[in-house]
């Protein structure tokens, strides 16, 4: 730690806490069209309340309501939500490295490891700098999401059928989106091209939510065995998104 | 397996998967291949769901209001508008097209 401790008036914030603080305010602000989404496929809002709360990783969120939405069956959810979490034992690895929690700390520190409080504590080149990122980011996103989730989830309830407003095109414009910023080189837009007409194939003539798996399965073979041109290139470069 | 249920596992799966980072050596992490996998299996499954949620209709594959909102927000990302206006944006799109039609 610094010699001059962050206190709660913004004078005193260091860059990380900032950038950990905005970071927060934009990713905590979406959880309300996940709460939405999550009642139109179906959830109650318990139940979308028990995945901010509990599961607390977007993609994976956003996974278990998708399959559930298109008509696959719970355990079709559960297992996709599992595989999108995947890359978050990556992102441990790099926190447990860059910030060497101990104790409690490491039971806190797992739940909010997610793509955005790792990105915040990458950017950051000062270790205090880079502890402060990730949990403010990661503690800021957890109350914000849990709290925007809510909202959405009541607003989903008091909207009524789904399709009426759109939800149906929000889902689909949710994923895009979560997609787009993955697809910077040239390669990870290959994969992408192909695990969707991999999926629209598998889509008829497999049961609701195994096509999911199945595309999954097709980007694990990708990456144990396309050799990895961008990184011989541009050198070592982090998991962070 | 009920919904709450698959709720309840898939949270305990997802905690214990960001547990294990923190568990396994540090040494690990200097695989390379690893971190490919986990990054492939990303883009792999966030390509198939949005493909899921545009063209499925159950098992049947439709054209319908969604390819509106697949259009719009692919404008809108390109255009770089923050997340939560293009996720609006392609609400709107649908809506709107399905009221059209």
């Amino acid at each position: 730690m610094n010699s001059v401790q962050p206190t709660l008036r913004p004078a005193s914030w260091t860059p990380a806490i900032r950038m950990g603080l905005s970071i927060a305010t934009a990713t905590g602000l979406y959880g309300v069209s996940f709460g939405a989404l999550a009642v139109a496929a179906g959830l109650s809002v318990g139940q979308a309340m028990a995945l901010s709360l509990l599961m607390f990783t977007g993609g994976s969120q956003f996974a278990f309501i998708g399959v559930i939405a298109g008509g696959g069956v719970p355990s079709a959810a559960l297992g996709a939500a599992a595989l999108l979490g995947v890359r978050n034992a990556v992102y441990a690895m790099q926190m447990n490295h860059m910030l060497q929690p101990r104790g409690w700390r490491i039971w806190l520190a797992a739940q909010v490891t997610i793509d955005e409080s790792t990105a915040t504590a990458a950017g950051q080149t000062d270790r205090a700098e880079q502890g402060r990122g990730f949990w403010v980011a990661g503690l800021g996103i957890f109350v914000l999401w849990n709290v925007f989730t809510f909202v959405g989830a009541w607003l989903g309830d008091a909207l009524g059928d789904p399709r009426r407003w759109g939800l149906d095109g929000a889902a689909v414009a949710a994923f895009l989106g979560l997609l787009w910023p993955r697809l910077r080189q040239r390669e990870p837009v290959a994969l992408a091209v192909l695990s969707g007409v991999v999926t629209a194939l598998a889509l008829p003539r497999l049961p609701p939510g195994l096509p999911i798996l199945v595309a999954a399965a097709v980007g694990a073979a990708w990456g144990w065995w396309v050799p990895d041109r961008a990184a011989a290139s541009a050198g070592a470069e982090g998991a962070a998104p | 397996m009920s919904l709450w249920l698959a709720i309840l596992v898939g949270a305990a799966a997802t905690y214990l998967t960001k547990l294990s980072g923190y568990a396994v050596p540090a040494r690990w992490l200097s695989n390379p291949r690893m971190t490919r996998v986990a990054g492939a299996i990303t883009v792999a499954l966030l390509s198939a769901l949005t493909v899921m949620n545009t063209f499925a209709s159950g098992t049947a594959l439709v054209l319908d209001a969604r390819l509106a909102a697949l259009a719009v927000a692919a404008l809108a990302l390109w255009a770089r508008l923050p997340f939560l206006l293009v996720v609006l944006l392609g609400a709107g799109a649908a809506g709107v097209v399905r009221w059209w039609g």
